[in-house]
């Protein structure tokens, strides 16, 4: 069963990386990814995220019990924050812990994907001089990136 | 369910849509013709500018029933809860 949290302040990618094989023997190995807000030069202030609670939970846990369906997993833990967020600070971690490296690795990708295309997060770039811009558009590749785990949709 | 019956659904929109409809939810009570998520979506349209605006390119904005993502001819029948939102940029 996947930890899944939805929050507006921080986490600590190593604190989280460490409880998903701390006390155990079978844990072999586990991948994590951590999602950074970019700088792009300067000349963004902050990326604002939007989100719609309750469903975003519920998104990542269908995402994660297809992980756990297509894969021998032993732990996973996602966190995806909201609210303002600076560039250099953190907004996402995606953590796996398997037995072995390559399921990890597999179902860690798989999920950020289907974070990327399907968690309904919203983002906005609020510009070094004050200006808030537009919401970002989503990404073709990301869309072709995550249909490489779906087989019939 | 059939649809004669039907009492209110609550809609919730976010990001862009959210700005165009110029409000973050309401209750709505959609007449008994209105079957389907695309019937909705038109409904809604003709409701002012800025539902129109909302949903001008049909395509570019998706949409939940009680929190599950739906294609436009998914029944509304029984559904409790409706979001239209633009493509999703998490992560």
């Amino acid at each position: 069963m996947a930890t899944i949290r939805v929050q507006g302040q921080d986490f600590d990618p190593g604190a989280e990386v460490e409880a998903l094989a701390r006390g155990r023997t079978d844990v072999g190995a586990v991948v994590s990814f951590v999602g950074y807000c970019r700088g792009e030069g300067g000349s963004l202030a902050a990326l604002d995220l939007e989100h719609y609670p309750g469903m975003a939970e519920e998104e990542i846990a269908r995402a994660a019990d297809e992980a756990e369906a297509r894969w021998p997993l032993l732990g996973a833990t996602v966190i995806h924050r909201y609210g303002p967020i600076a560039p250099g600070e953190r907004i996402v971690l995606v953590a796996v812990a398997a037995e072995h490296r390559g399921a990890a690795f597999a179902a860690a990708e798989m999920l950020m994907d289907y974070l990327k295309t399907r968690a309904p997060f919203w983002k906005r770039a609020i510009r070094s001089d004050g200006a808030v811009e537009g919401w970002i558009e989503s990404k073709k590749e990301d869309d072709q990136s995550a249909a490489r785990w779906s087989g019939a949709d | 369910m059939s649809g004669a019956t039907r009492g209110t659904m609550k809609a919730l929109y976010f990001a862009w849509v959210r700005e165009r409809v110029g409000r973050a939810e309401e209750e709505l009570s959609p007449p008994p013709t209105v079957e389907t998520v695309g019937d909705l979506v038109a409904w809604l349209s003709g409701r002012g500018e800025g539902y129109a605006r909302a949903f001008d390119k049909p395509a570019g904005v998706r949409a939940a029933l009680d929190r599950m993502h739906v294609r436009r001819d998914a029944s509304i029948a029984g559904a409790k809860e409706v979001a239209f939102f633009p493509p999703m940029t998490g992560g």
